[in-house]
């Protein structure tokens, strides 16, 4: 390198210790969080394991640990899943459209969107107390599937709203002008160009949210979801209970026996969680293709 | 002179036609901050008229307002009138979306939707109503865009996999499927290279005798070769509008014949 002084050689090479100091650093975050997510993993493979049976998926509740299983807990979750999606889904994404197509910008828009961020920042608990007072009381909707799915959906639509608006802020604004320039209306632009474009980064958002919403505990406690539920859900009036609460409550009691069906509790709720992003995924990435 | 060549080579045809366009003292403010100021010209039928003037003139702003693009722009005004067939297209009886249903646009970037070729075309016609043969439909649209032959084995391929040149003229198929009355182009060709110029250019003296066109564009000698009428502006006003061959070659005002020679812009 004889075109570089010496001390500008000394000064580029510190710079390329600092780069790679920092290379490493970043690494070193990185690669612990996910050996603790590993060790967390390997300890609730291990306990949970051997109860993870056909059996055990099937089986109601019961407080002979060998017969126990989590058949209402898992039905519950996906009722759940299911009412929660159609719920927050069309009103989180609405809102998201109203906001970033139709609205005028102004106070009231700037109020309504501060407010959403704060929202969205909200303890879970406050949503289960707010649950509890207007879906459960107020509305006399009782201990139901509807009041639960309700309480949820409140907890996501910030966020899907939240990461609705920044999907369908990436829509390029040649692609409404070139819509609206063949005399297309507001609502033919959005419906046919702009939600179609958004609609991979919606997905994330989405699945994000509602991943959220089957591991959150709190509120289903508020309002009331019963840990021991020994009858499967047949309607949205149903009392229910969920995976999170049901794990919750053997992850109570003091038998060992109870805190390793805890452990096998969580699995099944890990691999609800993970089928459901696969599948999201696997339909976002379908989508994106389509696009290009 | 090279110019004024080109002029006589492409303006034979001299008689006027009749008005389609009418703009009556027209000025578009930005926030009260006026962008163009009460201009007054008619667009004659079956003419090419060009727009040209240094950056920041007010020529994409009077363009867009010649289909009410400008609508969704925060804080824009209209002041003035624009009479398209004898009605005033800022009327209060007048729906924008109608207007730009008549009044097609080719912008400035080709913006074909992330769909397939046939379906860029046949989306205008499909959400207004048309009832003919869409396949016909899209095939006559991009042979009037002279893209038919380039692409007809591939009509199911995304438009995004064309080239720039190719992507511009699928944006004037799609804009001509709607059969415009009126056809505005915006800086048509600043994102395309020489060849695919010439080729926007071709297509416009083909559709000139069933279109009325009206091209922004920032390239003299590209006014010069395609246009009939010009219209040189300078911060918003019009300084002066008439016959190409006469501005590119006798301009009337001071301001025109510096501009035209390349004194300033």
């Amino acid at each position: 390198m004889a075109f570089l002084t010496e001390n500008a050689q000394k000064h580029l090479a510190n710079r390329h210790r600092k780069s790679r100091l920092f290379a490493l650093l970043c690494a070193i975050v990185t690669w612990s969080s996910v050996f603790l997510l590993g060790v967390l993993l390997v300890r609730i493979t291990l306990d949970g394991i051997g109860w993870l049976n056909w059996n055990f998926l099937t089986s109601f509740p019961s407080r002979f640990p060998a017969q126990a299983g989590i058949k209402s807990a898992l039905a519950g979750t996906l009722w759940l899943i299911v009412m929660i999606a159609f719920i927050s889904i069309p009103v989180g994404v609405s809102a998201a459209l109203y906001l970033e197509e139709f609205s005028k910008r102004g106070r009231l828009a700037t109020l309504i969107e501060v407010n959403i961020a704060n929202l969205s920042g909200v303890p879970s608990i406050v949503y289960g107390i707010l649950g509890l007072a207007i879906f459960v009381r107020f509305f006399g909707l009782e201990r139901s599937l509807i009041s639960g799915a309700l309480t949820m959906s409140l907890l996501i639509v910030p966020v899907i709203i939240i990461a609705s608006r920044e999907a369908i802020k990436t829509v390029p604004m040649s692609i409404r002008y070139a819509a609206l320039s063949l005399g297309a209306t507001r609502w033919q632009t959005t419906w046919s160009h702009v939600l179609p474009s958004a609609f991979p980064g919606i997905m994330t958002g989405v699945i994000l949210a509602l991943s959220r919403a089957i591991g959150e505990t709190a509120p289903l406690i508020l309002i009331g979801a019963a840990s021991y539920v020994a009858f499967l859900p047949k309607g949205p009036m149903d009392s229910f209970t969920a995976l999170p609460i049901q794990i919750y409550g053997w992850a109570s009691r003091p038998q060992a026996e109870f805190s390793e069906l805890a452990a096998a509790g969580i699995l099944v709720l890990l691999a609800v969680l993970l089928l459901m992003n696969a599948t999201a995924i696997f339909i976002r990435n379908k989508t994106e293709k389509r696009l290009k | 002179m090279a110019l004024a060549e080109l002029v006589d080579a492409t303006t034979e045809k001299k008689q006027t036609t009749e008005a389609v366009l009418e703009l009556q003292e027209v000025s578009v403010l930005y926030s009260g901050k006026p962008a163009v100021k009460k201009v007054s010209c008619t667009i004659w039928r079956n003419r090419i008229t060009a727009i040209i003037g240094p950056s920041g003139c007010g020529k994409s702003t009077l363009l867009r307002s010649l289909n009410r693009m400008n609508d969704f722009v925060d804080g824009v005004t209209i002041e003035g009138q624009i009479l398209f067939a004898g009605q005033n297209l800022y009327g209060e009886a007048v729906d924008p979306v109608e207007v730009r249903r008549r009044i097609g646009m080719v912008f400035q970037k080709p913006n074909p939707f992330p769909k397939s070729i046939y379906n860029n075309i046949s989306w205008g016609p499909s959400i207004n109503g048309y009832s003919g043969s869409m396949d016909e439909l899209v095939e006559r649209s991009l042979q009037q865009a002279a893209l038919w032959e380039e692409v007809k084995d591939r009509l199911q391929d995304s438009a995004l996999n064309l080239s720039g040149g190719q992507q511009q003229r699928l944006c004037i198929a799609r804009a001509l499927a709607m059969e415009p009355q009126v056809l505005l182009m915006d800086e048509p060709c600043s994102a395309l290279d020489p060849i695919s110029t010439a080729h926007i250019e071709d297509l416009m003296f083909e559709l000139q005798s069933r279109y009325t066109m009206v091209i922004v564009t920032h390239n003299m000698q590209q006014a010069a070769r395609v246009s009939d009428y010009t219209a040189f502006m300078e911060m918003g006003n019009l300084i002066e509008f008439g016959e190409t061959d006469q501005i590119f070659t006798r301009p009337e005002k001071k301001r025109t014949e510096e501009y035209v020679t390349g004194r300033f812009g």
